[in-house]
C-alpha cells in the first residue's frame, strides 16, 4: 500500500498565537514535500484552501516546484475546487508540472468545493455547485481522453472547446484524474459510472463506516463495465505520527485547537472541547495520531473494510511545528510504511 | 389519510444524501420500513439504496409520499425540486438548515426574516411541517440514540403548527433513540437553527427544555 501526507500548507504560528506569513508557509510545504520525497514516502497531495491560515491557494504552482525538486513521489492535489476553476487552466498547469516531473508522477483530484469561500472568491453562485462541478469534470475527463492536443468540447458552464490546442499533454498521454468525497453516496456512485479512482476524505467520526461506499463505488464501476487500475480507492484523514503516542497527542492537540477555533469562528461554534479529541484519538475515531505500530496497526485494520491502496495523512493542522511535520513524515516513511506492508503480508 | 404516531410504520425519505441515508439507518433500526426517493429514476438508485441502506426500498416521491411519516433531506438550495402537491395532508419532517458558512448564503432564505422552515412550510402548502432533527450531526445521529430512560439519553427539539403532526414525530424521535422536546409552533424553531447553542450542543431533555426557554422572545417588547 502506498503511503503519503497531504497538506493545506498551514500557516506557522508565533509563540504568542499570532500567524505567521503566508508565503513563509508555502515555502514550508515545499520544504516538507522535498523531505517526504527523500524520506522515501508514495504521495503528498496539496491543497486547495483559500484562507489566511491555510493558504495553499495554487495546488498546479506548489506541485510544479516540487515536481523539480524532487525524483520518485507522486505529487497530486488534495483537492483541486474544479468547480469554480477552469479545467483547461488546471490540466496545464498539472500537465506542465508533469513534464517537469520527467512523467508519471503527477496526478489530479477533482473536488467539488468542502468549504465555501472559492464561489465568491472567482464569482460563481454556490446554488449551481453540483452542475459546475459534473460540467467541470466533464471538460477534465475529456481533456485526459483526448489522444490529439485539439479538443472538442461543449457544455453549459464554459465556452465551448472547438479544435483549439490544449497543451502540453501530460508525458504518457494522460494523468490520473481522481474524484474526491467527504462520504455523500451519490458521489461515490458517480465516481463508479465514471471509472475514476476515488478518494475518501475521513476526517470524524469511525473510518470503517465507509466501507459501504468503497462497495457502492465497485459495484458501480462493476455495473458500468469499468474494470482495471483505474478503479481504486485512497484515504485522506488527519493524524501525526511521533515516538510515542503521547508525543504525538501532545504535538497534534494544540493545532487540532487553533484549526477548531477559527472553523467554530466560522460557523458559530463554542470554543473547542478536547473530549471530542480525544474522541477520535484512539480506534475506533478518525485521527491517525500515535507511534508508529499503531497507526500502521489502524491503517491495516481500516485496509480490511475499505481495500485501498494508499492511506496519506494531514499532519500540520493549526500551526504544527515545521520540525514535528518534517519528524512525521521521517516516521511515515520509514517506520509506518514497512509496518503496514508487513502487517499486510501477514494477512495475506 | 394521516396517521397517529401508534400506526406510523413506513418513512418516506427524499434525499440519499449522509442525512437522508443516516435517517434512513436509523429507522431501519429501530423496526421502520423505510422507502427513499431522489430526484433520479428509480433504476439510478437502487444499489446506492441497497449497499448504503439495506432493508430500505429505492421508489420515487411519489411513493415516499405515501408514507406516514415524511423526511425531507435535501440539500435546502433543491427545496424547490421536491412535488409539493405529493405532500397535501401529509406530516412532514423539515431536517434542513441554512447554515450559511457552511453551505453558502441562499438569497431566499437570507433575505426572509422568518425560519427556513416557516418558508418551507410555505413551499409546502396543505402539509404538517415539523422541524426536527437538524440539530444534531449525521453520524452522531446513528452514534448517540439510547434506549428510554437512559440517564445521558440525547434530547432533540421539535417545532410545528399541528399538535397532531408533532405527536407523530415526537413518537418516531423516542423511536430513533431520543428524548423529544417540544419547542412550540413552527416559528419557535429559530431557538434550535444554526448558530444557536442548541445547535452547537448536545443536550438532556431537562437541559434543551431550560434551552428553549431562555431562548423564548417576548412576541411584544
Amino acid at each position: 500500500m502506498e503511503i503519503g501526507a497531504y497538506s493545506f500548507g498551514d500557516a506557522q504560528r508565533n509563540t504568542d498565537g499570532t500567524l505567521r506569513s503566508s508565503a513563509e508557509a508555502v515555502k514550508n510545504l515545499h520544504e516538507a514535500i522535498v523531505h517526504a520525497d527523500r524520506a522515501g514516502l508514495d504521495y503528498f497531495g496539496v491543497g486547495e484552501h483559500h484562507t489566511e491560515t491555510m493558504p495553499a491557494s495554487s495546488p498546479g504552482a506548489v506541485i510544479a516546484a516540487a515536481a523539480a525538486s524532487t525524483s520518485a513521489i507522486t505529487l497530486g492535489s488534495a483537492a483541486s475546487i474544479i468547480s469554480t476553476d477552469d479545467p483547461v487552466r488546471v490540466y496545464q498547469q498539472f500537465a506542465t508540472a508533469d513534464a517537469i516531473s520527467g512523467g508519471g508522477r503527477v496526478e489530479i483530484t477533482a473536488g467539488r468545493g468542502s468549504s465555501v469561500e472559492t464561489f465568491p472568491l472567482f464569482g460563481y453562485d454556490l446554488a449551481d455547485y453540483d452542475e459546475l462541478y459534473a460540467n467541470k469534470l466533464n471538460l477534465l475527463m475529456t481533456l485526459n481522453d483526448s489522444e490529439s492536443p485539439e479538443v472538442t468540447w461543449r457544455g453549459a458552464r464554459r465556452p465551448e472547446l472547438s479544435g483549439q490546442a490544449v497543451v502540453p499533454q501530460p508525458v504518457s498521454g494522460r494523468m490520473p484524474i481522481w474524484l474526491a468525497t467527504g462520504g455523500n453516496a451519490g458521489s461515490s456512485a458517480r465516481a463508479g459510472q465514471l471509472g475514476l479512482p476515488v478518494s475518501y476524505g475521513i476526517i470524524g467520526g469511525a473510518p470503517q463506516r465507509f466501507a459501504p461506499l468503497a462497495e457502492l463505488y465497485r459495484k458501480s464501476a462493476a455495473a458500468a463495465g469499468h474494470t482495471g487500475d483505474d478503479i481504486k480507492v485512497s484515504v485522506a484523514a488527519l493524524g501525526l505520527v511521533a515516538p510515542t503516542k503521547k508525543e504525538a497527542m501532545e504535538r497534534m492537540y494544540p493545532g487540532w485547537y487553533n484549526l477548531n477555533v477559527e472553523m467554530g469562528r466560522l460557523r458559530g461554534w463554542p470554543a473547542p472541547d478536547k473530549n471530542a479529541f480525544l474522541a477520535q484519538a484512539d480506534a475506533p475515531g478518525a485521527y491517525y495520531v500515535g507511534d508508529p505500530d499503531e497507526v500502521a496497526e489502524r491503517i491495516v485494520h481500516l485496509h480490511g473494510y475499505m481495500g485501498h491502496m494508499r492511506h496519506f495523512l494531514q499532519m500540520d493542522i493549526g500551526g504544527l511545528p515545521q520540525e514535528h511535520l518534517l519528524e512525521s513524515l521521517t516516521l511515515l516513511a520509514t517506520e509506518v510504511k514497512p509496518r503496514v506492508e508487513r502487517l499486510l503480508a501477514q494477512k495475506g | 389519510m394521516n396517521s397517529s404516531d401508534a400506526d406510523v410504520r413506513t418513512i418516506g425519505i427524499l434525499g440519499a444524501g449522509r442525512v437522508g441515508t443516516a435517517v434512513a439507518r436509523q429507522a431501519l433500526a429501530a423496526g421502520y420500513r423505510v422507502k427513499m426517493a431522489t430526484a433520479k429514476p428509480i433504476d439510478e438508485i437502487t444499489m446506492l439504496v441497497d449497499i448504503v441502506t439495506p432493508g430500505a426500498v429505492a421508489t420515487d416521491a411519489a411513493d415516499v409520499a405515501t408514507a406516514g411519516l415524511v423526511v425531507i433531506a435535501v440539500p435546502l438550495h433543491k427545496h424547490r425540486t421536491v412535488d409539493s402537491s405529493l405532500l397535501a395532508g401529509r406530516t412532514v419532517i423539515d431536517v434542513m438548515n441554512h447554515w450559511a458558512p457552511t453551505d453558502g448564503r441562499i438569497d431566499e432564505f437570507e433575505d426572509d426574516p422568518r425560519t427556513s422552515s416557516e418558508v418551507i412550510q410555505d413551499f409546502l402548502a396543505g402539509a404538517d411541517v415539523v422541524k426536527s432533527l437538524n440539530h444534531i450531526g449525521y453520524h452522531e445521529l446513528e452514534e448517540d440514540g439510547r434506549p428510554a430512560g437512559a440517564a445521558d439519553r440525547r434530547a432533540l427539539a421539535l417545532a410545528g403548527d399541528s399538535d397532531r403532526a408533532k405527536a407523530c414525530v415526537a413518537g418516531f424521535l423516542d423511536r430513533l433513540g431520543y428524548d423529544p422536546v417540544d419547542a412550540g409552533a413552527l416559528a419557535a424553531g429559530r431557538a434550535f437553527q444554526p448558530g444557536t447553542q442548541i445547535f452547537n450542543g448536545s443536550h438532556t431533555a431537562e437541559q434543551l427544555t431550560a434551552l428553549l426557554r431562555d431562548a423564548a422572545v417576548p412576541a411584544t417588547v
